[in-house]
């Protein structure tokens, strides 16, 4: 009994370590999208993603708040300074002893330095200085640290990952580790790797967050969606952009 | 003032087809979705689009409720001689917004 029991775990454990994603077969979503959708991300003129990009360059030398100070007056140029950050993000934040999303990171400096109100979650103009921030970071591959400070986040993320939820029992990993490629009603599955964010969704007609898009699946498998910047989805986040480690930032990505 | 994308060369031939593209960010609410109270949402798209080289006409093109935000709308003409090309989008409140780029014709 005990070897029956002994060979079950370990034909389970065998099972998921095989369902993981090997490094040479990672693609981004950019491969499972139609040919005409790639040619709007390729495109910059025809990108509707750099419309925010564009609102997010006017916004980022914009002054604001109670220290009439603009992000340019501390940042300078973001083609240097906000060269590959994005790539890096989320990141550990020793003051709130927890990671940050690129999102949380600018309405965190909004309100430290500029004194200024933090912006709303999936507003327009967040969406737009994330966009342009990360824009910054687009070719450079994705170097998210998951050390020390941050391996408990990520442990919880990865749990998240795997663990099934809502009413159709489905985790993250059934559909994105062991059945991508495959079919649900007519889209493709992709593996779920986050290089576009915020990518301009085709579904949406406008730029959208990785945690408005974690949303959306978790509403789909019928499981309660966390709120903007809860712990889990930050968690979640941080466990993706590790999972997509070395792949390049594309944002702003066009996807269906 | 709406953010605005346009494409074409600076400089072309004389004679030559050029490739012009737009994009122009717009919400194109098409007045049949309900907001989250059950009332509808009223209809605001960019209804017509036109634009003129030197003055004259080239392109126009009207939209309708099912085209998408943001609209996008690519087409060619033929570089006559230099001067400007003018890109103007009209939407339902009457509003007009133009963009003007030169072009270069040797």
């Amino acid at each position: 009994m005990r070897v029956l029991v002994l060979a079950v775990v370990t034909a389970t454990v065998v099972a998921a370590a095989a369902a993981e994603i090997t490094p040479g077969d990672r693609r981004s979503g950019y491969d499972f999208s139609g040919p005409e959708t790639r040619a709007m991300q390729d495109d910059d003129t025809a990108n509707p993603g750099m419309l925010g990009v564009l609102q997010g360059e006017t916004l980022w030398a914009r002054k604001a708040g109670a220290a009439d100070r603009s992000c340019a007056d501390c940042h300078g140029d973001p083609r240097t300074s906000m060269k590959g950050v994005a790539a890096r993000y989320p990141a550990f934040d020793p003051a709130l002893a927890r990671p940050l999303d690129l999102e949380e990171r600018i309405n965190r400096c909004r309100s430290e330095h500029q004194g200024a109100e933090p912006l709303a979650w999936e507003s327009e103009d967040l969406l737009a200085l994330t966009a342009f921030i990360a824009h910054q970071s687009r070719g450079l591959p994705i170097t998210v640290q998951t050390d020390a400070e941050l391996r408990p986040f990520f442990d919880l993320g990865g749990e998240l990952f795997h663990r099934r939820q809502g009413q159709l029992n489905l985790s993250c990993s059934q559909c994105h580790d062991d059945n991508w490629g495959k079919r649900l009603a007519g889209a493709v599955i992709p593996q779920g790797h986050p290089t576009g964010y915020p990518v301009y969704r085709l579904e949406w007609q406008s730029l959208g967050s990785l945690q408005r898009r974690l949303r959306n699946c978790m509403i789909g498998v019928r499981a309660e969606p966390y709120e903007y910047g809860a712990p889990e989805a930050v968690a979640l986040e941080l466990y993706l952009m590790e999972r997509t480690h070395g792949m390049p930032i594309e944002t702003p990505a066009v996807r269906p | 003032m709406a953010r605005v994308l346009i494409n074409l060369p600076s400089r072309a031939k004389r004679g030559e087809v050029i490739e012009i593209k737009t994009l122009i960010a717009h919400p194109m609410e098409t007045g049949y979705r309900l907001g989250p109270t059950g009332v509808v949402i009223p209809r605001d798209i960019i209804n017509r689009f036109v634009c003129t080289y030197n003055g004259e006409e080239v392109f126009r093109a009207e939209l309708f409720p099912a085209i998408a935000a943001n609209p996008f709308i690519a087409f060619s003409t033929v570089a006559t001689e230099s001067g400007e090309l003018a890109f103007s989008w009209t939407d339902d409140h009457g509003q007009t917004q133009t963009e003007v780029r030169q072009i270069t014709v040797e």
